[in-house]
């Protein structure tokens, strides 16, 4: 048995890094200290997909590695219009050759960011991003606000480590030090804790901040006695807090950016928070979700110039949401072939979506069967990063952080996979070229 | 005709767990679920686990119903997943973004089974 | 690097760390360094075209988390300057904020071969250099920030130099860095809590000044054979009437002893610290005070931040600068503060001639170079993406080698210009050995590269080499600023990268990094400190704090061990 410290988790954006397991004959048995419920869950692992395989007349037939990321590679070269996407529970070692593959087939390259913190990216370039590191928050924040988030499930130690109940320099005394507001359509786990839950009506999110932002630059009167289900004496309540804070958090999560109003209700939030840095300091962060949603921005942006719903069929980075984001390419049904690593769109993406992708050549490259399997014609099982494999991924708060190789493995890493594609389909168009 | 209600979908902790493990019974148990309000149960004569069927302009499921403390009146939660995303309009509004949350739907109590997941992506591929 | 020999013939050679001065002269290079002779070698006629070595940037802003949020929240810069893949070249993106491919292509079509990141955080020093390495051609380097930090200010306070620097060891190691940045020293921790602080302000909680974390840095830096002496972004930079603050910082340093005949402070962008006048109102060029200290002191380098007119992205370390500068234009605002370390803010900026404050700051950075007598105390920079983006070098570098195209340029500025900058009075023309040394040899000399072969061409040296299409005798500022632009040939270890500006081959860059020497016990007792600010303060855990060896696959260490 050997005991590895310091175990980074792959499972969401807060990737933990103080994880202590136990390995024996090549196996996590133990998941000792760091981890939540769900990073566990993970570290411990589940049934895999066990062999690379190829659908023949509606069944998948297995096959060796060479032969399935062939077969991916003639897809892929063949294609006029294709998709690759997800990106996020991987390392940027993979995501960078995926950035190059597109360039070399003239693909739109997409991440999950497209279905959670797209609209959050929107906003940003809108209006900027007031930020800091989650140990930041975790040394000075007195009050730390949660905005339709629910770390108590998506974050499971968010508050643990970084916020909340976190103890650092100026929060001795964790929360004993700080206060929560909670604001949310449901009363969540985590409202539950708050100090102050704003249960908000749905879809009004935009209001309320509409309504907060007034406040602190002092326009109260303009505000009516109820704003989105919430009385005017409890905004101001909470405005009065956000003023007297030394240094406000707002965390906000899918709540503002799957509802009604998209990125202008992130556009808002990031306007309160400037409007609260008037009084004193505030700062704001999205919860991202997986644990490398923040890295695939990141390379993507720094190789291509834009962070997600890049389109390079014209030889250079062509970039507008809402054309380009991989939802509206299904429903148009513009995409004649599709790549998806580290990610399920059977799961995650709207039925219309995979109504689509069921009619078109997909691969697949996961560690795990799930939705995605049942309608993929290339399924590639990969290492898990994080497990398996090593390599760089960011933080919910852009902080670039190593993923360890727990145990060894016979499967490819997606690196490899992706190299092996990309090769290939080199390959097949210096063929054609001759 | 259904009762009309607001339809949001998000994230759960055995959801979660499950995140690798998404053929599983487990999964299948928390996410092929709809979350509702004491009040909204009695009104759709629904007992704790019977079956409800989710409709919306783009698509319907069925679902086990549960109660769920918290969840206001008229609003339903189902967690992310095959079966929520099966009501979900691919219509992005020019954003990049489906709406996940916030959409007008109709439920109502049914005999009819639920569909394991390999099952409902069949039925996207007629 | 590459096998093989080659001849770069009939050349006009500047290399005036040699002390070559417009000679014509071969230049001969074998697997990749220069060297005596070569015998069968692929030959390249200069013909009488000017030559330097390749050129060497002690200050810009190109890689890491900054500067990739610059290009996350402007796509609209990246809609600017696109070019589709080639062949050899990766698609391109971005004009003040270009991605990582079209960093290192630009930079080569100038003639460049190395480039110094200005300021890495260190928490997030891989990220500084997984974009590095993404950027082709360039060997490259990158300061961490060590200044904001609280084991700094911690040791400061307690006058610990020794430990000081054992810290100061620790982190340009774990960080893989090359030396000690500071910015807005004091400030940025006072930042965390929305403040500032000026050169003889307490920080908040620390119980410091940032003339005293200034003075221990340069200390502590000094006790080790560091190739280069602290590089200091001062307090109150932007602000009017700042140069009072730079010309204290600047005698913060003046008593400490450099382990070799170089500075103890290079001072950066001091076109942003040479203000006058009490508010924007009264702004005025100091320019000539500033120059007039350079002059007198030795202990000193600096280099320009020159302004280059149109819209770029500000982004600096200095996190409550960069919140002026946005309250100022009303723009969008990003900033992003980091634990027990540093902080940052980026907002877009438009330099325009028709505001008079815009046309004085850009009369400042031309004035420094021109009334600092010895251009080996100065080297050109834009500070980019601050003052303007670096394809503007060659805008500068005409404006210097032409008193016509400054006079020219003078009429279509502000008419402030000529009351209250000393702009148009002055004549001095650069020549070419004088660029060569504000572009190569004097950052090569100041970050003590000219030792491991950047900025020179003498036998030995990095077989990189610039040969630009013009003559020595070219006098037409326009001529002057294309052939700058792109050269006829730039060669990076003795391979053609750039040929007749165009980019024809890639070669990946080496990472040139720095390891202080520490003794072991001075070290250990540090470490008490130190883990303990991990133990209870730091989101990152020691042991996955230190960047590992394979974000630095082309590694170049310089040793710098502990003076005796």
């Amino acid at each position: 048995m050997v005991e590895i410290t310091d175990v980074v988790c792959s499972l969401c954006g807060c990737v933990c890094d103080d994880i202590v397991v136990e390995v024996e004959d090549n196996k996590v048995t133990k998941v000792k200290k760091g981890a939540c419920s769900v990073g566990k869950s993970k570290l411990m692992g589940h049934g895999r997909i066990e062999s690379p395989a190829i659908r023949d007349n509606g069944t998948l037939k297995n096959c060796s590695y060479d032969d399935a990321i062939k077969k991916a590679a003639e897809i892929l070269a063949a294609a006029r219009r294709p998709l690759l996407y997800g990106w996020s529970s991987t390392v940027c070692e993979a995501d960078k050759v995926g950035v190059e593959l597109a360039e070399e087939i003239g693909a739109v390259i997409d991440n999950t960011a497209s279905v959670c913190h797209g609209p959050s990216v929107l906003a940003i370039q809108d209006v900027g991003l007031p930020s800091c590191t989650l140990g930041q928050v975790k040394n000075r924040a007195d009050l730390v606000i949660y905005w339709g988030a629910n770390p108590a499930a998506a974050h499971a130690n968010h508050m643990k480590r970084y916020s909340y109940i976190s103890k650092g320099y100026w929060t001795e005394e964790g929360k004993k030090n700080k206060k929560l507001v909670v604001v949310d359509v449901r009363r969540t786990a985590t409202a539950k804790m708050a100090d102050v839950f704003l249960q908000i009506e749905q879809g009004k999110d935009y209001l309320v901040f509409s309504a907060l932002r007034a406040m602190l630059l002092g326009y109260e009167d303009v505000v009516p006695e109820e704003v989105g289900g919430i009385s005017k004496k409890d905004l101001l309540e909470t405005v009065r807090m956000m003023k007297e804070a030394k240094f406000g958090m707002i965390f906000f999560g899918m709540g503002a950016t799957h509802t009604r109003g998209r990125h202008n209700n992130v556009v808002n939030a990031i306007q309160t928070t400037r409007a609260a840095h008037t009084h004193t300091k505030f700062s704001i962060m999205p919860m991202r979700g997986h644990y490398n949603v923040a890295g695939i921005n990141q390379v993507c942006t720094w190789e291509t110039g834009f962070p997600f719903a890049v389109d390079l069929s014209r030889g250079y980075a062509w970039y507008n949401p809402g054309e380009t984001s991989s939802t509206d390419l299904l429903v148009r049904r513009e995409c004649d072939a599709a790549l998806f690593i580290a990610t399920d769109p059977g799961a995650h993406f709207p039925g219309e979506s995979i109504r689509h992708l069921s009619k078109i050549p997909v691969i697949q490259i996961d560690p795990f069967p799930n939705p995605t399997t049942e309608f993929a014609d290339v399924v590639i099982p990969c290492a898990i990063s994080g497990v398996e494999a090593e390599g760089n991924v960011y933080r919910m708060d852009n902080i670039p952080i190593r993923l360890r190789k727990l145990v060894d493995t016979e499967y490819m890493a997606d690196e490899e996979i992706m190299k092996g594609i990309l090769e290939e389909v080199r390959a097949i168009k210096e063929k054609e070229g001759e | 005709m259904g009762t009309k209600v607001n339809l949001i979908s998000g994230r759960t902790i055995v959801q979660g767990q499950n995140l690798d493990n998404k053929l599983s019974e487990e999964y299948f148990n928390e996410v092929a679920t709809c979350e509702l309000n004491k009040a909204d149960m009695e009104r759709l004569g629904v007992a704790a686990d019977g079956h409800v069927k989710v409709k919306t302009s783009f698509g319907e499921v069925v679902v086990k119903a549960k109660e769920k403390g918290g969840t206001p009146e008229g609003i339903i939660f189902i967690p992310m997943g095959p079966w929520a995303n099966a009501l979900v309009s691919g219509n992005t509004h020019g954003a990049g973004m489906p709406q996940y949350k916030g959409i007008d739907a109709e439920i109502e109590k049914t005999e009819e089974e639920m569909l394991h997941v390999k099952d409902l992506m069949k039925t996207y591929m007629k | 690097m590459v096998e093989g020999e080659l001849l770069i013939r009939n050349g006009v050679v500047y290399d005036p760390i040699n002390g070559v001065n417009g000679e014509k002269k071969d230049i001969s290079i074998r697997d990749g360094k220069v060297v005596e002779e070569v015998t069968n070698p692929k030959v390249i006629d200069a013909e009488g075209r000017v030559v330097m070595p390749g050129g060497v940037d002690i200050h810009s802003h190109i890689a890491g988390g900054k500067v990739n949020a610059g290009r996350l929240f402007r796509p609209e810069d990246g809609r600017k300057g696109r070019e589709t893949k080639t062949k050899v070249c990766r698609a391109q993106s971005g004009y003040s904020v270009p991605n990582t491919f079209a960093t290192g292509y630009r930079y080569a079509k100038m003639g460049y071969t190395f480039v110094m990141e200005a300021a890495m955080p260190p928490l997030a020093a891989r990220h500084t250099h997984e974009e590095m390495v993404d950027i082709p051609i360039l060997d490259n380097a990158a300061m961490p920030l060590i200044d904001n930090n609280w084991m700094t200010m911690e040791y400061v306070k307690s006058g610990d130099t020794d430990l000081l620097a054992a810290y100061i060891a620790w982190m340009i190691k774990a960080t893989k860095g090359y030396g000690v940045k500071v910015v807005n020293p004091g400030g940025t921790e006072a930042w965390a809590w929305a403040k500032n602080c000026d050169i003889n302000d307490a920080v908040p909680y620390f119980d410091v000044t940032p003339a005293e974390i200034v003075k221990g840095l340069a200390e502590a830096t000094e006790k080790f054979e560091m190739p280069h002496s602290i590089h200091v972004h001062g307090n109150m930079l932007g602000h009017p009437g700042n140069f009072e603050t730079t010309l204290a910082t600047y005698d913060l340093v003046k008593g400490i002893k450099p382990y070799r005949n170089r500075p103890t402070m290079h001072a950066t962008h001091t076109q942003f610290h040479s203000y006058g006048g009490t508010s924007w109102r009264d702004f005025e060029s100091k320019a000539g005070a500033i120059a007039d200290y350079v002059n007198k002191n030795e202990h000193l380098s600096i280099d320009l931040g020159s302004i280059i007119l149109g819209d770029t992205t500000t982004m600096t370390a200095d996190g409550p600068m960069e919140y002026s500068l946005y309250q100022i234009t009303g723009r969008k605002w990003t900033n992003h503060d980091v634990e027990l370390e540093t902080g940052s803010g980026i907002t877009p900026f438009l330099y325009s001639g028709k505001s008079p404050v815009n046309t004085i700051q850009w009369a400042i950075g031309q004035e420094l170079a021109l009334l600092v007598k010895d251009p080996w105390k100065l080297a050109l920079t834009t500070d980019h993406p601050n003052a303007g983006p670096f394809i503007g070098y060659p805008i500068i570098i005409s404006m210097l080698m032409s008193k016509r195209r400054r006079d020219e340029s003078a009429e279509d500025m502000h008419k402030v210009i000529f009351d209250r900058a000393e702009y148009s009075s002055i004549d001095r023309e650069y020549d070419l050995n004088e660029i060569a040394i504000i572009t190569r040899g004097m950052a090569a000399k100041t970050l003590g590269l000219h030792e491991h072969g950047k900025g020179h061409l003498g036998v030995g040296a990095d077989g990189d080499v610039a040969i630009y299409d013009i003559s020595p005798e070219e006098r037409d500022a326009g001529k002057i600023q294309k052939a700058f632009l792109n050269t006829k040939y730039t060669i990076k270890g003795g391979e053609v990268v750039v040929k007749d500006g165009e980019v024809v081959a890639t070669p990946a860059g080496r990472t040139i990094f720095v390891t202080p020497e520490c003794d072991d016990k001075l070290t250990e007792e540090m470490m008490v400190k130190l883990k303990d600010k991990f133990d209870h303060y730091y989101s990152v855990t020691f042991n996955n704090y230190p960047v590992q060896d394979a974000y630095l696959p082309n590694p170049y260490e310089i040793k710098a061990p502990w003076r005796s």
